[in-house]
């Protein structure tokens, strides 16, 4: 499986002073593939990215780029290029001169070069602002001038280090269009971090699930959220309900002192498990006909659906549902067999953000 | 109105000082240097300069410290490129290093380095002991050139240092990651972003050494005579006050124009202390 792969982290391990920020790193990317490291605040995130752009050494492991080692070679030999998570534009350049900065390097002709800025400009929807300053633009258009240089240099690899977290909704979303055209159209791999879930949900092939330096899963995006592999992928990736579970036997779970089918085995006999239940997952039907019954204790209009709060046996359970149950309305849950998701507890804390093998 | 008046109050001490310690000698300068000893208005002072041995002493004094002024400049720069490098806590260390001796008088330092290089001194004295030939530099133009050197290096390292530490590691890392090498990155990045750093500097050692005549008078012996001996002997041995008046306003319009210099590259005042 790493034949095809364009980038392999290998054993990387990268500390600073007594902190260890990445332990054991594994990681392949391929070619064309749009990467995306989700984690919360330093779990590591911009470290990786700055291991693979070569602005820092791992203390142990290599890193391999089409099978070579690059792990010491310098930035400027390095066949990719970042946008950097604060925008690191050069103050003292116009933005065409920011942009042109590479392609000047690289020895392209006046012609090309103005072509590229002009292209690159309309791209990130900033035609005419050529003579402008960095210092005069917004934290949002200098984010997208970061994107607009990196681009023209039409990189094998893309690093960006949450390129739209400065960018409003609507922009965002723009933007996130206009990157995902952009890759298909060059053929670039991205290799993308975000903290923002909903953002790796949409623009990914694949996505990895970062905590305190550990990787916690790697999957699509739908494997992610449907069949999350522990109970921090879950919380993390989308509302969840997550309970304690007793294995009571293959195929029979046991939670809150009832009894619900379900599709996992291999678990052995009364085994306690995470139990992950999405809330869209969460059928309320009448009294009589649940597996457990509970009172609703909250109820909120979204739009798309209503959120509401159902307390059953001691938990609040988070539903989403298109039917509207009243406030106290006594409710019947239910759950079909293959939506609840059941995992192993972890052993102890540092278990919690253990490394799972691919 | 009571916040207008405040901040008058708050300004008084500082406007008498700047009246009694700026204002008012600047006017009995400008006074002293366009009148002669009976109170009659002379432009004669001021043309004084283009007497020949005045020409001379203002010529020394020019070369002299841009000589000193691009030496400092050729060991400050790459010398807070390697404070900056240091890890934070170590570099603020190595950083007092280099204020401390300011703290210690002037003089003093000036007048150690005088015993140091003299003929029959410490240092020639080692040399011949180990058998290597005297060095004769006392007294010369290179003495004065070591004095403005030493003493003044830390006026030229520290603004440099300033604005190199401001630079952002990201956007040399930026640099680097659109292809540019080292030397490219220098060129382009570090070196202009840091220029503000560097003209501050060229100001704050080139003036005190233009005007300098303590160190000339110390290490050079009062054998070559700097357009600030030459004021200060006007003053102090010659009693013409207004000559040495004169002569300080043709001084002035240098430092002037080397104020308007520095405003102009460094418009935040980024690189001062
Ligand atoms: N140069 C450094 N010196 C010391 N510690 C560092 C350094 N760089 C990063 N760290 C630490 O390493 C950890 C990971 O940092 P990193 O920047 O990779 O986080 P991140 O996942 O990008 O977070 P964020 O989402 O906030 O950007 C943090 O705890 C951070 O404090
Ligand atoms: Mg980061």
């Amino acid at each position: 499986m790493n034949q095809d792969a364009l980038i392999y982290l290998k054993n990387i391990s990268k500390s600073y002073g007594s902190q260890m920020v990445l332990d054991d790193f594994n990681l392949y990317i391929r070619e064309n593939e749009f990467l995306t490291l989700l984690g919360p605040s330093g779990c590591g995130k911009t470290t990786t990215l700055r291991i693979l752009g070569g602005f820092e050494t791992p203390d142990k492991g290599t890193v391999l780029f089409n099978n070579e080692d690059i792990t010491n070679l310098s930035p400027n030999k390095r066949q990719l290029n970042t946008v950097f998570q604060k925008y690191a534009l050069f103050t003292h350049m116009n933005i065409a001169e920011n942009i042109a900065f590479g392609l000047k390097i690289k020895g392209k002709s006046k012609s090309y070069i103005d072509d590229k800025i002009k292209y690159a400009l309309k791209l990130v929807n900033l035609d005419g602002y050529e003579k402008r300053m960095p210092d005069s633009l917004s934290g949002g258009q200098q984010q997208r001038i970061a994107i607009a240089r990196a681009i023209v240099n039409e990189p094998k690899v893309l690093l960006l280090d949450e390129p739209l977290g400065a960018l409003d909704l609507k922009l965002r979303q723009d933007m996130q269009y206009e990157l995902i055209r952009l890759k298909n159209e060059l053929g670039i791999t991205f290799i993308y971090v975000t903290h923002d879930q909903e953002e790796a949900l949409t623009m990914s092939d694949t996505i990895v699930v970062m905590n305190q330096g550990y990787i916690q899963q790697i999957g699509t995006p739908e494997k992610i959220y449907n069949e999350p592999e522990n109970a921090f992928v879950a919380d993390f990736i989308g509302d969840s309900n997550i309970l304690d579970g007793i294995m009571v036997k293959d195929e029979l779970v046991q939670i809150l002192g009832a009894n619900f089918s379900c599709v996992d085995s291999g678990f052995g006999l009364n085994k306690p498990v995470d139990v992950v239940i999405r809330p869209e997952d969460v059928e309320l039907v009448d009294e009589k006909d649940g597996t457990i019954t509970g009172t609703v204790t909250h109820l909120i209009f979204k739009g798309v659906h209503y959120e509401m709060e159902v307390t059953a046996n001691g938990f609040e359970w988070l539903v989403h549902s298109t039917n509207c149950f009243p406030v106290g309305t006594k409710v019947g849950i239910h759950v079909k067999p293959f939506n609840i998701q059941i995992m192993n507890k972890p052993e102890s804390e540092d278990e919690e953000a253990s490394h799972v093998e691919e | 109105m009571l916040k207008n008046k405040q901040k008058l109050m708050l300004g008084l001490p500082y406007y008498f000082w700047a009246i009694a310690f700026i204002i008012i000698p600047l006017c009995l300068v400008i006074y002293y240097g366009l009148t002669d000893k009976t109170g009659a208005f002379t432009f004669n002072n001021i043309a004084s300069i283009a007497d020949p041995q005045h020409t001379k002493a203002l010529w020394i004094a020019v070369k002299l410290s841009i000589i000193s002024t691009i030496i400092c400049l050729f060991l400050a720069y790459p010398l807070a490129m390697i404070l900056v490098n240091f890890k934070k806590g170590k570099s603020s260390i190595l950083v007092m290093l280099f204020i401390l001796p300011m703290w210690m008088n002037f003089l003093l330092r000036t007048m150690a380095w005088q015993t140091l290089l003299e003929n029959t001194g410490v240092i020639n004295t080692l040399l011949q002991t180990i058998g290597l030939p005297k060095i004769n530099i006392i007294n010369t133009p290179g003495a004065i050139i070591f004095g403005m050197v030493y003493n003044f290096l830390p006026f030229m390292v520290l603004p440099i240092y300033n604005s190199l530490a401001k630079i952002d590691i990201n956007v040399v890392n930026a640099a680097r990651d659109l292809g540019a090498n080292g030397i490219i990155t220098f060129g382009r990045i570090t070196l202009p972003l840091s220029l503000p750093g560097v003209i501050s500097g060229i100001t704050m050692v080139f003036v005190p050494a233009l005007t300098t005549f303590v160190i000339s008078a110390i290490l050079g012996g009062n054998k070559i005579l700097l357009i600030g001996n030459v004021i200060e002997q006007e003053f102090s041995q010659t009693s013409n006050w207004h000559l040495g008046s004169g002569l300080s306003m043709v001084l002035m319009v240098f430092i002037i124009i080397s104020m308007i210099f520095t405003a102009i590259f460094d418009k935040d005042g980024e690189g001062l202390i």
